[in-house]
């Protein structure tokens, strides 16, 4: 209770916790996630818009889906947040910032000045949550309830992980690189949050230590001053304010990777809620999707010729196709293609439709990505609520 | 006010200024970011016989929104929540308190057994 207090007084008030957190949650908008227990306050956090809280502490922000209209790149003030142990820094000293590289011929302290002597790259790519959109899971499933907005698109810049690695010299042997944030638990009986990649994929070229979100540093929320970026990967491996880069001689076993963060290893990573005794695997490359951005399920829209437009994305193979559906899925047009910020990134799409006056019509997309995979209209299922990926529909009335 | 308040944040390079909301300028990286983040913004647990103890074993970590965000899970699934935050992240909630809190989840956040 003691820190609890302490973070109340913090936010200016020293009095009761109930009739106090009552009485702030009435200065905020709500909003209505569409199922059960769906009620959020709308907060501006620090640099931050007025986001979609899920959870306060650790603070979990949703993006508000209308930002994905706003343009390809999601704003860093609404740039979803999600964190999962509550000691998060508050005030961090950049230039007094340095990420270890242990476990290698050489051990670095790197800076953030040392880390742009690497080459800059920069890459545009969705960081997508692992659980983005777990509330839409049927049966739903216990966990972060989030709606479609655990996700964002910026351009990443940083130096190349492979270049860093290069420098500290790997050992023979070396099998993953694990990861680790300042964040901490606010038990030291709960497990640190600690990712790792194996090493093939840590020394993927697109893997990089960024230091820019959208030409700008990263918001405290979103890691400053570094976060590792993995393109196409699911962002658990994204690891904020990361600390410590350390080479592993084993696979590692840490509670994060060996118990948290897994799927079935199962045809599209889905099982039945009454299967039980699979293998799991950690979870790793995000599946096709699409949506879009300007319709939202129950919408009126008018009888006239009219633009519909969304967003595709895929785990970096690159979108080849996004259809559209303006009879529920039964019968499928070529939505147009726009410009190709690269592989990674939302690639969007647009399309004209004529509704008809007085009539309901359901809409639907499905993205083709460039590997073949393609959007089913079945949602899959598992226990932890990761990787939703099915056809999205939205049904709406003609004015 | 309060908004305001939370929503405040200073960044220091070679001197100070105040930035609320999104930074309009490029800063460079190696300043100080400091924030405050907000407490407990939702409606906190629900008064019913036990809060005191979820409050006490459960606000440690995490806020109430935990709780209060999830669909009405069954007595079954709260007792799997529970012991999941004393076996896989280490809660030190004593044994005897366990039926307590489970009671409470699904007597004021849950519903019956399928």
């Amino acid at each position: 209770m003691q820190k609890r207090s302490q973070f109340l007084m913090g936010a200016g008030c020293a009095v009761g916790t109930l009739a106090l957190t009552r009485a702030a949650n009435a200065a905020y908008p709500q909003i209505m996630q569409p199922f059960e227990s769906g009620a959020r306050p709308l907060v501006a956090f620090p640099q931050k818009r007025p986001l979609i809280v899920l959870t306060p502490r650790p603070p979990q922000l949703e993006t508000p889906f209308a930002v994905f209209d706003e343009g390809v790149l999601t704003p860093n003030d609404a740039f979803f947040v999600r964190w999962h142990n509550a000691d998060i820094p508050t005030t961090i000293d950049g230039a007094a910032h340095r990420v270890a590289v242990t476990g290698t011929e050489r051990t670095l302290h790197l800076s953030i000045a040392d880390l742009k002597t690497f080459e800059p790259v920069e890459v545009i790519a969705v960081n997508q949550c692992s659980g983005n959109s777990r509330g839409f899971f049927g049966p739903r499933v216990p966990g972060g309830q989030w709606t479609n907005g655990a996700m964002g698109n910026a351009r990443w810049k940083g130096a190349r992980l492979r270049d860093i690695l290069a420098k500290a010299g790997l050992k023979a042997g070396t099998k993953q690189i694990q990861f680790d944030g300042l964040d901490r638990p606010a038990l030291s009986t709960t497990p640190d949050f600690l990712k790792s990649l194996d090493v093939d994929v840590a020394r993927d070229e697109n893997v990089i230590v960024a230091y820019e979100m959208n030409g700008f540093p990263l918001p405290l929320l979103n890691g400053f001053p570094v976060r590792l970026v993995v393109p196409g990967w699911y962002s658990t491996y994204w690891v904020k304010m990361l600390s410590h880069i350390e080479a592993l001689d084993h696979i590692d076993d840490n509670f994060w990777m060996k118990t948290a963060y897994r799927v079935p290893a199962t045809p599209y990573n889905s099982v039945a809620p009454t299967d039980k005794g699979y293998r799991t695997v950690p979870i790793s490359t995000m599946v096709v999707r699409s949506f879009l951005t300007n319709v939202r399920d129950g919408d009126v829209l008018a009888s006239k010729m009219q633009e519909i437009r969304g967003i595709a994305f895929d785990k970096g193979t690159g979108i080849a196709k996004v259809e559209y559906s303006i009879d529920g899925g039964t019968t499928w047009s070529d939505a147009s293609l726009g410009r190709d910020f690269g592989r990674f990134s939302f690639r969007p799409f647009r399309a004209e439709i004529l509704p008809k006056p007085g009539t309901t019509m359901t809409l639907a997309t499905r993205a083709t990505a460039a590997d073949g995979s393609i959007q089913i209209a079945t949602p899959i299922w598992m226990p932890a609520g990761y990787q939703r990926n099915s056809i999205e529909t939205y049904k709406v009335t003609i004015a | 006010m309060k908004r305001f308040a939370l929503a405040a944040i200073t960044i220091t390079i070679a001197g100070s200024l105040l930035v609320s909301g999104a930074a309009k300028k490029p800063v460079a990286p190696g300043s100080v970011v400091k924030i405050a983040l907000p407490g407990d913004l939702d409606f906190g647990f629900k008064n019913a016989p036990d809060v005191q103890i979820v409050q006490i074993n459960c606000l440690t970590c995490h806020s109430s929104a935990y709780v209060s965000t999830q669909p009405r899970l069954s007595h079954d699934q709260w007792t799997a929540e529970v012991t999941k935050m004393q076996h896989a992240y280490g809660a030190p909630i004593a044994e005897s308190d366990v039926p307590k809190i489970v009671a409470y989840l699904t007597a004021n956040y849950g519903k019956a057994n399928p």
